[in-house]
């Protein structure tokens, strides 16, 4: 029986230790019209050596096509160290630190996570991570509508080219709580959201906050100073949704403006995550000191043991759900611990200087592959704006054909911007990140000239 | 010490970065970083030896006994992590195009088949990270399908007072106002109070049943009948999935929503506090809602079903359509284990509990529920030894911890006082389950004999008791760059 | 068992009232109250000038295990609250009735004679036993 570990004597002791016939006896309480357990179109169990078989041949299925795909999740090199420690027994296999005698190694490991994306996003406070990017925008946003003492409003100002999925994302979340997102259009030739759009879109109103994406969607940096103090000057919080490992090299949210944003959030995912079609990333989220009643999820704390050793604990309980129920600051239970257990061995492993390599290496590569690409006719920059590691380029034909002629060669050549944007189209989002060579990003170019040249 | 304070100027892991700092001055200055982060500067071996040896100062199921109940804390079997980890798996970008996805969107199929066969629904979306977002992709659907009827005065859910917090929690989340139903004596739903409940304003109830004090609930069926008579919708909170696997299904009890804890039911690593997943199933009616995305197959090609699909979707719980490498690792659980070994997980998680609550009761502690089964999980209160020894739940379970078994579950559920929440799970042996009841004993004993040995634990992990007064009164949740050493106690 | 003082006021809720006499009432919570929570660790204040209606939520008490609403015993608009609890919430735990005081409202004369007096609470609490 397979994880079973009863033998027949087993189980015949311990029946007689219950009082029971057989196991069957044991579900008695539950109505006898209730008992079908159906489960035909279950297929029969199946042993390591044939479940692996069956795992190789769907893993080899999908490929390894070269991937100059960003939009949100990043390819990048993850040191092998990260990951066989991660996946040790003792970080795997244990529960949520409830218990924090017994779960010393998680909790501290928490607790150096939250320095560290403290220190990366210039903000006091960091939870122990959210779901992901775009749900910790979500709480990010419901956290702002509560901490937002100045300002009775439940509108918040979103800009229009922040990540698609985090829009569609965050409607569903936030929409039943009666906020109201309103989108602020951004400037087609920029690619950036200047601050005149932002007042324009809010149009002398009341807006409990303003979102701030750097980079923004297209890759492109937003003038984040002007944002924040424009925003601030009208008691408006600023949420900054922002790339990890472009903190390493830009201002962090803690800096922007005078007094800084109020609260950062974003994807963990490049961080020592693989891309794995999505999922498990990390959402992380920090704010302002004052602001740490309102912050959802978990958070540990340094504190003392009965002989004075130092020693960490999960606080601020009475936020939670498990406490607060109905009044919790969020629904959320889990953190996504082994995801921070990986980025903080990730980030410790490359510390700021190796971070900064990674980003000014994806920031090199990404401007290079656009220059090399915009060498075909036809191919030109959406945008003329500074970039980060993306960039928007327009091509000379229907995006969708190129980019499955292009998967046809193995190679994922971007996403697709005319879905979401079809005043861009025909136009792709390109990233390179490190790991890209020249012989593949000129391997790229070489194929998407034949491609538009056959169009 | 935190890795932080190993840090030295100018030490790096140099083999992990790239060699050259690219150029970056075409980037506007004024956007620049003028400060580096204060990250840790250590060596690779440093890193190493500093993780390696802070994953030893942790319980978990690969190191120990851990009973806790309503956590489902069983067996996570390697082969599912080695295999989600194939290189096509961690390498395959969300925005991949259906001809390169067509190995995992077949796993996720089955998956959503094989949820669906074991929970009896009609329909599952894989969407929701984790259970709590599950019971928010819930509640959202039972929303969404009440206004869709034009039905917008049902703003009320019904929740059990021995609920999950995560449950009200949801429920105000999805925008509904909760209302509280009281546990009888025996542990079933107290049915002549929810029957003053129901009404107009019912939208619907959550439930979890086995009940969080681990008993199935007799009444189900009447409880399913008053609501649906009252225009509500039932939710299922399959936190407790595992007592029932194969043996009943939450679609035949009548249930038109639920929510799945792949990481506990279907054995994905808890990982220290997540992540999860949590996949809900539908009936019928509320089929239009599901979260998406879903995976659909085409003659022989799978391909996503997002948004423009799905009109009346309640949308996207995350931006890339969910935990896809827990989806995966419970999928390769569920082939491993096949229609017998779901079967037998409920068996043996049952009978692993009754004969724990059986050896306990003999050996003197007080079950809370006596006359009843023991689902896959039990209770026992600890008043008796609180009133004659002043032993606390909280002083039995850090004495546990020194006898090198986890805790159970302390004070959840809050109706039955100074309680020890039990759940062993079908992966535990016999002399694990015998040695717990042992450890049990000598606890007892030293309560009776010596209830400081009992308050002051635990005496043998690397800290004492930790004093979280202290860490709530004086907040300190991240370490500071000018930080210059321990604080003053 | 816990003090109820005699010349106070009570709720189900566990709050306590004290009339100054002067169109003001001091509010706090019960050493009940306070024993039964456990340590405090925080305490959020309603802000001056807020107008409460009678059994509006107007603070949390919180402490490591649980967090507990306080609830306007009478109608009235808040006159002062109690800033030493900022830094010493414990001072609810050592002192309730004393420098543990949380909030004043201001109310007519007679605002609170409609509250349970000492011995009534105490049945409550027996009650709840």
């Amino acid at each position: 029986m397979p994880f079973i570990p009863h033998t027949d004597a087993d189980v015949a002791e311990m029946l007689d230790a219950i009082g029971a016939g057989n196991i069957d006896e044991l579900f008695d309480e539950i109505p006898p019209a209730l008992r079908a357990g159906g489960l035909d179109g279950i297929p029969s169990g199946l042993t390591e050596m044939e479940v692996s078989r069956l795992m190789q041949g769907r893993a080899r299925a999908d490929g390894q096509p070269l991937c100059f795909i960003g939009a949100g999740a990043y390819e990048h090199h993850i040191p092998a160290a990260v990951w066989q420690i991660t996946t040790r027994g003792e970080f795997y296999s244990a529960y949520t630190p409830y218990q924090a005698e017994a779960s010393q190694g998680t909790l501290q490991v928490v607790y150096e996570f939250q320095s560290m994306m403290t220190a990366l996003t210039g903000l006091d406070v960091s939870n122990a991570s959210l779901y992901d990017g775009a749900s910790a925008l979500a709480e990010a946003i419901l956290m702002a509508v509560r901490a937002n003492r100045k300002s009775n409003s439940k509108r918040v100002l979103l800009p229009r080219n922040l990540h698609p999925a985090y829009r569609r994302t965050i409607r569903g979340l936030v929409g039943n709580q009666g906020i109201e997102l309103v989108e602020v259009p951004f400037d087609s030739t920029t690619g950036q959201t200047p601050v005149a759009r932002f007042d324009a879109a809010a149009a002398g109103g009341d807006f409990a906050a303003a979102v701030i994406a750097q980079p923004n969607f297209f890759g492109a940096l937003e003038d984040v100073d002007a944002i924040t103090d424009w925003a601030h000057a009208r008691n408006t919080l600023v949420i900054g949704v922002v790339n990890p490992v472009a903190l390493a090299v830009l201002s962090p949210p803690g800096d922007w403006g005078e007094t800084g944003a109020d609260i950062a959030c974003g994807e963990g995912q490049p961080l020592g995550m693989p891309l794995a079609s999505g999922g498990p990333y990390l959402g992380f989220l920090t704010c302002k000191q004052g602001y740490v009643r309102q912050i959802p999820g978990r958070i540990a704390g340094k504190t003392l043991d009965a002989e004075g050793k130092v020693g960490y604990t999960l606080t601020l309980q009475a936020r939670e759900q498990h406490i607060r129920r109905s009044k919790a600051t969020s629904n959320i239970c889990t953190n996504q611990g082994l995801l921070v257990t990986a980025a903080t061995i990730h980030m410790a492993i490359l510390g700021a200087e190796g971070l900064e390599r990674v980003a000014a290496s994806c920031h090199a590569n990404t401007r290079r592959l656009g220059e090399l690409l915009c060498e075909i006719p036809g191919v030109e920059p959406v945008f003329d704006g500074p970039i980060f590691h993306e960039q928007a380029l327009r091509l000379p034909s229907a995006s969708t054909e190129v980019l499955g002629k292009l998967a046809e060669q193995d190679i994922l050549g971007g996403f697709d911007l005319g879905g979401d944007y079809p005043e861009l189209a025909p136009a792709i989002l390109i990233c390179a990140t490190e790991l890209r060579t020249e012989e593949e990003m000129l391997a790229f170019r070489d194929q998407l000239a034949a491609i538009l040249s056959n169009a | 010490m935190l890795i932080q304070e190993q840090s030295r100027p100018g030490r790096a892991a140099t083999a992990q970065a790239p060699q050259h700092m690219a150029d970056l001055s075409d980037l506007p200055s004024g956007l620049r970083r003028r400060k580096r982060a204060a990250l840790p500067e250590v060596s690779e071996l440093q890193a190493v030896r500093h993780y390696t040896r802070l994953s030893q100062k942790n319980f978990s199921i690969d190191t120990q006994f851990y009973p806790l109940g309503s956590c489902t804390m069983k067996y996570n079997p390697r082969a599912c992590n080695s295999l989600a980890s194939l290189p096509g798996f961690l390498a395959r970008h969300p925005a991949a195009p259906a001809s390169h996805s067509q190995g995992i969107m077949a796993c996720l199929h089955e998956l959503q088949d094989i949820l669906k066969i074991v929970t009896g629904m009609h329909a599952v979306s894989l969407a929701p990270a984790a259970g709590a977002q599950g019971e928010l992709a819930g509640v959202m659907m039972i929303r969404a399908y009440h206004d869709a009827r034009g039905d917008h005065e049902r703003l009320e859910i019904l929740v059990p007072d021995a609920a999950h917090g995560t449950n009200p929690a949801s429920a105000i989340m999805a925008g509904f106002e909760v209302r509280e139903i009281p546990t009888g004596n025996n542990g079933d739903v107290d049915i002549a109070a929810l029957r003053d409940a129901v009404g107009p304003r019912t939208a619907g109830i959550m439930l979890t049943n086995p009940s969080t004090v681990g008993v199935f609930d007799r009444n189900i069926q009447a409880i399913a009948e008053t609501v649906h008579e009252a225009g509500g919708l039932l939710y299922y909170d399959g936190a407790n999935l595992n007592a029932i696997l194969g043996k009943v299904r939450p679609g035949d009890m009548g249930f038109d929503v639920i929510h799945m804890n792949l990481h506990k039911t279907f054995s994905t690593p808890h990982g220290g506090g997540g992540p999860g997943a949590g996949p809900v199933g539908v009936s019928k009616r509320l089929e239009p809602f599901l979260p998406v995305p879903l995976v659909v197959k085409d003659g022989q090609q799978y391909r996503w079903q997002v948004e423009p699909d799905r009109p009346e979707s309640i949308g996207r719980m995350t931006a890339f359509g969910g935990n896809m490498g827990i989806l995966l690792r419970a999928y390769i659980y569920a082939r491993m284990l096949g229609a017998d070994g779901m079967r037998r997980v409920s068996e043996y998680a049952t009978l692993n509990a009754n004969y724990l609550m059986a050896r306990l009761q003999e050996a003197g502690f007080t079950a809370a529920y006596p006359e009843r089964r023991a689902s896959h999980e039990f209770i026992i209160t600890l008043k008796p030894e609180a009133k004659a020894f002043g032993t606390n739940a909280m002083d039995f379970a850090k004495r546990l911890l020194d006898y090198g078994f986890h805790a159970p579950t302390t004070y959840f559920p809050l109706l039955v006082p100074e309680c020890l929440l039990i759940e062993p799970t079908e992966s535990e042996a016999k002399e694990d389950l015998d040695g717990f009841v042992e450890a049990m004993i000598k606890t007892r004993a030293e309560a009776e004999q010596a209830p400081e040995t009992l308050k002051q634990a635990p005496h043998s992990l690397p800290v004492r008791r930790l004093d979280d007064v202290r860490a709530a009164r004086h907040l300190d949740v991240a370490w500071k760059a000018d930080e210059t050493g321990e604080d003053a106690a | 068992m816990s003090n109820m003082p005699a010349e106070l006021k009570f709720t189900k809720s566990h709050e306590w009232v004290n009339d100054n006499g002067d169109g003001t009432y001091t509010v706090g919570i019960t050493d009940h109250a306070q024993e039964a929570l456990g340590d405090l660790v925080f305490v959020e204040l309603p802000e001056v000038g807020a107008k409460l209606a009678a059994e509006d939520g107007c603070a949390v008490v919180e402490s490591v295990k649980a967090a507990s609403d306080i609830y306007a015993p009478i109608a009235g608009e808040v006159t002062a609250v109690n800033d030493a609890l900022d830094g010493a919430p414990e001072t609810i735990n050592s002192d309730p009735y004393g420098d543990g005081w949380i909030f004043k409202l201001s109310a007519g004369s007679g605002a609170a004679d409609g509250l349970l007096d000492a011995d009534a609470y105490q049945a409550v609490v027996d009650d709840e036993g």
